[in-house]
């Protein structure tokens, strides 16, 4: 099984998530998040006073899928997400050593 | 006992012995700064209504308006404040400060200060009205200006948000309050030698704005800025409770200014339309300077543009013609907007939510355009007057505010002390100093 995460940006998410469903992925896990990368934060002024904001609002998104299905998922977030412009973010795909469900105790592919 | 608990002890014992032998049978004669009351009903129908926006003032719009300024973890302590200074005054102003300000004491004392004839509203009673307000039962022109007591001193806050300790600020406000508010409340309104100088002020440009915006400096100041000043992120936490607080401030305006006439009449209408037309043109002036500097207008900018209109105009609200007061207001939008933001960032001291910027700066400006505009076409009792009177008001109040101000944060620093420990200031008011915290 493969977890996939991926860093997006928050306007992004309803693409994505009709993109993974598309391919027959089940459900997912949304976290607000902020961060940067090569994305510099912006600058808001307050009576004269400017402050530098670095952490941009984003999403973390992350699925669990069986291993065949992971390529075609990087795939699939990676249309939906990008915008071809700076800050469309990030995906990372580990090995998940082992998932359970909890209602019923199953345990590997068929837990997730 | 500790000293200041003692002091509090003797006050309090007095309070019941005087509660307890209030006596009351017919024709009790009069205080020297009372007359038998001539019901005005309209007047006192308004004023009633006056004295209840004015209180909306500080509660909540003050609170509403600053706590959306500070930093997420200060936010309830900042209201706190609020509150606090609110009950505070008004429990002062029924013992001492009410008598102190629009009582009479001695002939010698009368141009300084007034008397303690009327403490714990001694010989107050459903039959008496002030001089200053023969219509209206003493009983509400205590009320009422009770809530310029109590606003005057909240304002202040600005000047020290986010770093005070709370029994500094309790300390502070007590003695601010008799020291400062009473005799400059008493110099302008009540019978002092700057009324009697023809110094202007219709409804507290000097004894509201000037006195806490001044007094305000000397706070941040004395107390230093706060940690990571100019370095860290202290961005509003929340405009739209700083929208809602301006808000109910404009609207609340109403009776601080229309009210200050003490009557429902001419004068209280033109106040009313100047309380409504300067801060409107504030707001576009400053808009337009903060475009232009900065590249946007901001909402928080159009907010203290229309504060600082109202600030200027309220010395002047009941004196002058309506088209004054747009100029007034116009004016009061760059020069509040070089003295909030210009000097405050090119000297680098720390008057965190502009009391001296906004109110200390605008009732300043107010206060000198009175003597320009001013007019006994508006407002007969608009004698001689000028603008070198105006300016004598104000270096008087500056200067004791100031100086007394200047006192009274000495002696706080060296009984209950002023400013929070860095630690306490890192990990935030509302929980260190109040147990407190706001929960998603």
């Amino acid at each position: 099984m493969k977890k996939i995460e991926a860093i997006i940006k928050p306007f992004k998410l309803d693409e994505v998530k009709e993109a993974l469903q598309e391919i027959g992925v089940q459900g997912m896990t949304v976290i607000e998040a902020k961060g940067y990368g090569r994305q510099k934060g912006h600058s808001e002024t307050y009576r004269g006073a400017e402050y530098v904001v670095d952490f941009l609002p984003k999403l973390k998104i992350e699925v669990v899928v069986p291993d065949d299905l992971a390529s075609q998922v990087v795939e699939a977030i990676t249309n939906a997400a990008r915008t071809g412009k700076i800050g469309d973010g990030k995906i990372f795909v580990s090995q998940v050593q082992e998932a359970i469900r909890i209602r019923t105790g199953e345990t590997g592919p068929s837990a997730i | 006992m500790k000293p200041g608990y003692r002091a509090y002890a003797c006050v309090g014992v007095g309070a019941v012995t005087a509660w307890g032998s209030a006596a009351a049978p017919a024709a009790q004669p009069l205080s020297r700064h009372q007359v038998a009351l001539q019901l005005d009903t309209g007047a006192t129908a308004w004023m009633i209504t006056a004295t209840a926006l004015v209180l909306m003032m500080t509660l909540p719009g003050l609170a509403l308006f600053y706590g959306g300024m500070v930093r997420r973890k200060n936010i309830l302590a900042t209201m706190t404040q609020q509150v606090a200074i609110s009950a505070l005054v008004t429990v002062l102003w029924f013992l001492v400060g009410y008598s102190l300000a629009f009582g009479v004491g001695s002939d010698a004392l009368q141009p300084w200060i007034g008397g303690l004839d009327a403490a714990l509203l001694n010989g107050v009673r459903p039959d008496t009205a002030h001089n200053l307000a023969k219509g209206l039962p003493e009983y509400l022109f205590f009320a009422y200006q009770l809530t310029f007591a109590i606003i005057t001193p909240a304002l202040i806050t600005g000047a020290f948000a986010e770093r005070m300790k709370f029994t500094g600020l309790l300390l502070f406000m007590t003695l601010w309050h008799v020291l400062v508010y009473a005799p400059v409340a008493h110099w302008v309104w009540g019978g002092g030698f700057l009324g009697k100088a023809n110094v202007l002020d219709f409804a507290g440009g000097s004894v509201v704005h000037v006195n806490s915006g001044v007094a305000g400096l000397v706070c941040a100041l004395f107390l230093g800025p706060r940690r990571g000043y100019g370095r860290e992120m202290m961005a509003p936490n929340n405009l739209v409770y700083t929208t809602i607080g301006a808000a109910l401030l404009l609207v609340g305006w109403i009776g601080f200014n229309a009210g200050s006439a003490g009557a429902a009449d001419s004068i209280a209408s033109v106040a009313l339309l100047n309380t409504i037309l300067a801060p409107m043109a504030a707001a576009l002036t400053w808009m337009a300077v903060e475009w232009r500097e900065r590249g946007k207008p901001t909402l928080l900018g159009l907010l203290t543009g229309v504060v600082a209109g109202l600030v200027a105009i309220t010395p002047a609200a009941g004196f002058v013609e309506p088209k004054a007061a747009l100029i007034i207001g116009a004016v009061s939008g760059p020069v509040c907007y070089a003295s909030a933001v210009w000097l405050k960032n090119r000297l680098k001291y720390d008057d965190s939510l502009d009391a001296f910027g906004v109110h200390g700066v605008g009732g300043l400006l107010g206060a000198l355009l009175t003597g320009v505009f001013a007019t006994a076409a508006v407002n007969p009792s608009v004698g001689e007057h000028g603008v070198l009177q105006q300016a004598y008001g104000l270096v008087v109040t500056i200067l004791w505010s100031a100086l007394a101000t200047f006192v009274i944060l000495l002696v706080c620093k060296h009984t209950t002390g002023l400013r929070v420990t860095p630690e306490q200031e890192i990990e935030g008011l509302d929980y260190t100093l109040h147990g407190e915290a706001l929960h998603e």
